[in-house]
């Protein structure tokens, strides 16, 4: 009997295990691929939606899904000056808490973007957004306020009238957040328990919305953070702040960097190829394509062949080589990054067309789908759902 | 003793125990007692696996029965001796009615840099375990604190009454109204206060907005604001009763303070023949000093302080980028009260140019000064920098930045420097700023010279009797 219950307690324990989070902007290590999910191919606004939530305010943030929770930040109010973390249970789309707050920084930003552009992280414990007013709050999982931080308090320029939309990542115990513009700029790594500083360093006084990377150091090595802006590519130790390491070859200020394995897949002249060994002093340049350079969306690399979208041009190249196998055209203007679920690319143009593209030897747009609103942010997947943000609501595209 | 009670307690009693005593923090183990939950976990084993130490974790994980009891039973008896030392050497923590004023307390001094945020963060859930009654206390925690303290408070209102309304589709709605209409408290927590209400009381917003065309609270005017210009357009419409809506645009405009509202009425007045006088409306500085240009290549000339800001001499002539350049008065006529340069000294680039006027106050106040500018630029009151940015060309809208400033009885002198860059595209071509006084909701605060000032640069009167004085 006693064995029974352990046997039965073993495995409901695995029944309850969740499928991977998606935790932070482009889902884990920032790579934008959940290659083991199966997501469905088609929808509309009403076929395959699971759930469809109504969001306060706007935003052009992506939702991130932790165990059996999606948050998303979102702002509303006159100027907007409230600032919304929301949680919704990801199974039946309701909302289980919200927290709001009012700005401390300045709320002005470009009509397109609005102070809810940065997506949240977690560690799986805890939630940390951050708003375009430099608020960077920190929740549990339960909307247990943790810590939070008014960084224009601190350093009272840093803030853009075009706004901010660096997301922020979690590598170990550290928060590691970008905030960089033409009158002041700094480049921060936060105690995820506290909040408190551990490390501040000087960053280009440049304008520059690009979220930072990790480069996984393995067993030996220290992980490795990596900031991107138009004076080149930084590595910094995500413990210290220490820099390791400086490409300094103009990078764009929009399109991120893409992390897969050791290598970097960098928007520079075109887009730039880096392998970095851990433990080395210098990450090794492997190529360098013009034609594969993004527009705003952050490429991505998957089964040995990265992706750009330049305008509506979908390249696809050679991860090694940067040869360029394949091109498609798509419809519309995409500001959201592309990601990779079972074998498909799903592409959500600004006017809220998802297209599907099965990849192979050529690149072959097998659905396009709609949703009757713009969508600027970038999906997440996690347990064979697609969880995507409007400007007003968050779906989830599954079966119901 | 503790011994006997371990073996023989039962399971719902071993956790009653544990989640009222004993919890883990990542600094090591802390013990907090209170009314309710404890503070760092509301797990039913009353800690947080996450939260142990090394062994300790890997114990657990293997599920080590045994070992765990022996271990829940070492934090048992050492939770009993931290809990007789907590009681101790802090007795008021157990004290109700003082922790939840305490607990205020400790969020009211969070301030930059996480200070206080480990404290504040113990504070707000302690708090977050308070009833619903609690909710007015906490609201008027928010009277004069900083805006950190603020949204600490404001959530953990947010927590407590989202708990109630799932729990019992209720609020304490007589306290939240008296509280609403109470102006002496703090305007955001006022209108926190309000929504809440409004969630589940229908019929809050209609009994109450009505009256709140001239609340300190903006987004209480701008309710009510919307409400009457809602009445306003259905007369406006109506042909018959078109002049009937101009009381109400009228009314509304004495209460608006948004912006996107003035504009409206505005155009609806003029349109029904009224005369409007938007920049007194939003406190605009119309009438100015200017002289330009120095120089500004590279960006330099941000750095550089040219003799306006060492002290400003109405009749003085100096030395600038393009020749000898002297003050000249300029008096704007724009709604939205922007003062063009280029206007006056042609499409320049790589340039500074240097604004001056007075503000005569009756009294000493604190005011705001709202800028909105796309330009590198320096503002001063007084002789004092207020602020500085070096930014260029990223867009501009009213009240931009806002700087909180003291003005002194007598005249004060308002003096801006506006750097204009060299990029040549035509979206760089402004080189433009607005400037209004106001208070902290956006009211006009007007200088008592101010028609004076206008009508002395409209007339032409020599320079120096609109000269501002130097400080």
């Amino acid at each position: 009997m006693r064995i029974q219950v352990r046997m039965a307690l073993f495995f409901l324990c695995f029944a309850c295990l969740p499928g991977s989070d998606w935790n932070r902007f482009r889902g884990p290590d920032g790579m934008g691929v959940a290659a083991d999910e199966e997501v469905l191919l088609e929808w509309n606004e009403e076929t395959n939606i699971a759930w469809k939530a109504e969001l306060p305010g706007q935003g052009i943030s992506g939702p991130i899904v932790i165990g059996d929770q999606v948050v998303v930040t979102s702002c509303s109010g006159y100027q907007q000056g409230r600032l919304h973390v929301i949680c919704f249970n990801a199974r039946t789309g309701k909302k289980r808490w919200e927290r709001q707050f009012w700005a401390t920084g300045r709320t002005m930003t470009h009509p397109r973007t609005t102070t809810a552009a940065a997506t949240p992280s977690s560690d799986g414990r805890r939630i940390f957004a951050h708003f375009s007013t430099n608020d960077m709050v920190c929740l549990d999982l339960e909307g247990n306020l943790l810590w939070l931080r008014g960084f224009l308090l601190e350093y009272p320029n840093a803030s853009g009238s075009l706004g901010l939309a660096s997301s922020p990542i979690v590598v170990g115990q550290t928060l590691v957040t970008q905030i960089e513009t033409d009158s002041q700029s700094v480049g921060l790594g936060l105690d995820v328990n506290t909040g408190q500083t551990r490390w501040a360093v000087d960053r280009p006084q440049k304008n520059n919305w690009t979220s930072p990377v990790v480069l996984r150091g393995g067993a030996e090595h220290p992980d490795l953070v990596v900031m991107q802006s138009a004076d080149g590519l930084k590595a910094y130790q995500a413990m210290t702040g220490d820099e390791v390491w400086n490409f300094s070859e103009a990078c764009k200020n929009i399109p991120s960097s893409a992390v897969s394995g050791n290598m970097i897949y960098v928007p520079c002249k075109g887009l730039t190829a880096l392998r970095y060994e851990p433990g080395s002093d210098f990450p090794e340049l492997l190529w360098q394509e013009e034609r594969l350079g993004p527009s705003t969306p952050t490429p991505l690399s998957y089964a040995d062949k990265v992706y750009s979208l330049n305008g509506s041009i979908l390249n696809c190249a050679d991860a090694n080589t940067g040869h360029l196998d394949w091109r498609v055209r798509l419809k519309g203007n995409f500001t959201s990054s592309p990601v990779v679920a079972g074998g498909h690319l799903y592409c959500f143009n600004e006017e809220g067309v998802g297209q599907v593209i099965e990849l192979g030897e050529k690149g072959r747009l097998v659905a396009t789908n709609t949703l009757g609103e713009g969508i600027m942010c970038s999906p997440a997947i996690a347990n064979g759902a697609l969880y995507v943000r409007s400007f007003s609501h968050l779906w989830k595209i599954a079966q119901e | 003793m503790c011994r006997a009670s371990f073996d023989t307690v039962n399971g719902p009693l071993l956790n009653t125990l544990f989640e009222s005593l004993i919890t883990g923090t990542p600094a090591g183990y802390t013990l907090w007692t209170g009314r309710g939950s404890p503070v760092w976990s509301r797990r039913r084993l009353g800690f947080d696996v996450q939260w142990l130490q090394g062994s300790e974790a890997s114990l657990l994980r293997n599920g080590d029965y045994r070992t765990m009891k022996a271990l829940l039973f070492s934090w048992l008896r050492s939770g009993f001796l931290l809990c007789f030392l907590s009681f101790a050497c802090n007795p008021p923590i157990f004290s109700q009615t003082n922790d939840i004023q305490q607990w205020i307390a400790i969020l009211r001094e969070v301030g930059p840099g996480a200070q206080g945020n480990v404290e504040a963060s113990r504070a707000w859930q302690l708090l977050a375990n308070s009833g619903a009654e609690a909710l007015p206390t906490i609201l008027a925690g928010l009277n004069d604190c900083s805006p950190l303290a603020a949204n600490w408070l404001g959530t953990v209102v947010d927590a407590i009454a989202e708990k109630e309304v799932t729990r019992t589709g209720t609020l304490p709605v007589r306290s939240l109204e008296q509280f609403v209409l109470n102006t002496r408290h703090d305007s955001r927590a006022r209108r926190r206060a309000f929504e809440w209400l409004t969630q589940v009381d229908q019929e809050a917003a209609d009994r109450i907005i009505p009256q709140m065309l001239n609340d300190p609270g903006v987004e209480f005017r701008r309710d009510a604001v919307g409400r009457l210009l809602t009445e306003a357009e259905v007369l406006f419409r109506d042909d018959a009763r078109r002049n009937e809506s101009t009381a109400l645009y009228r009314k509304a405009l004495g209460g608006a303070r948004h912006d996107d509202q003035i504009k409206t009425i505005a155009e609806r007045l003029r349109e029904l023949g009224q005369e409007v006088d938007l920049p007194r409306h939003f406190g605009f500085l119309m009438t100015w000093k200017l002289i330009a240009p120095f120089d500004n290549s590279n960006g330099k000339g941000f750095f550089v302080a040219y003799p306006p800001e060492k002290q400003i001499q109405p009749n003085a002539s100096y030395e600038g980028k393009t020749g000898t350049i002297q003050w000249v008065d300029h008096n704007t006529d724009d709604d939205y009260g922007m003062v063009d340069l280029n206007q006056l000294f042609g499409k320049l680039k790589g340039v500074v140019g240097y604004a001056s006027t007075e503000f005569t106050s009756e009294v000493q106040q604190e005011v705001q000064l709202r800028l909105g500018c796309k330009n590198a630029w320096k503002l001063w009151l007084n002789g004092k920098l207020l602020f500085e940015r070096a930014e260029y060309h990223q867009g501009t809208r009213i009240d931009q930045y806002s700087l909180p400033a003291l003005m002194l009885p007598g005249r004060n002198t308002v003096l801006v420097k506006l750097c204009q860059n060299e990029m040549d595209a035509t979206w760089t071509a402004q080189w433009q700023f607005q400037l209004r006084v106001c208070d902290a909701s956006g009211t006009a605060i007007l200088s008592t010279t101010r028609a004076h000032l206008q009508a002395a640069v409209r007339s032409s009167q020599p320079a120096d009797s609109v000269a501002t004085g130097s400080k």
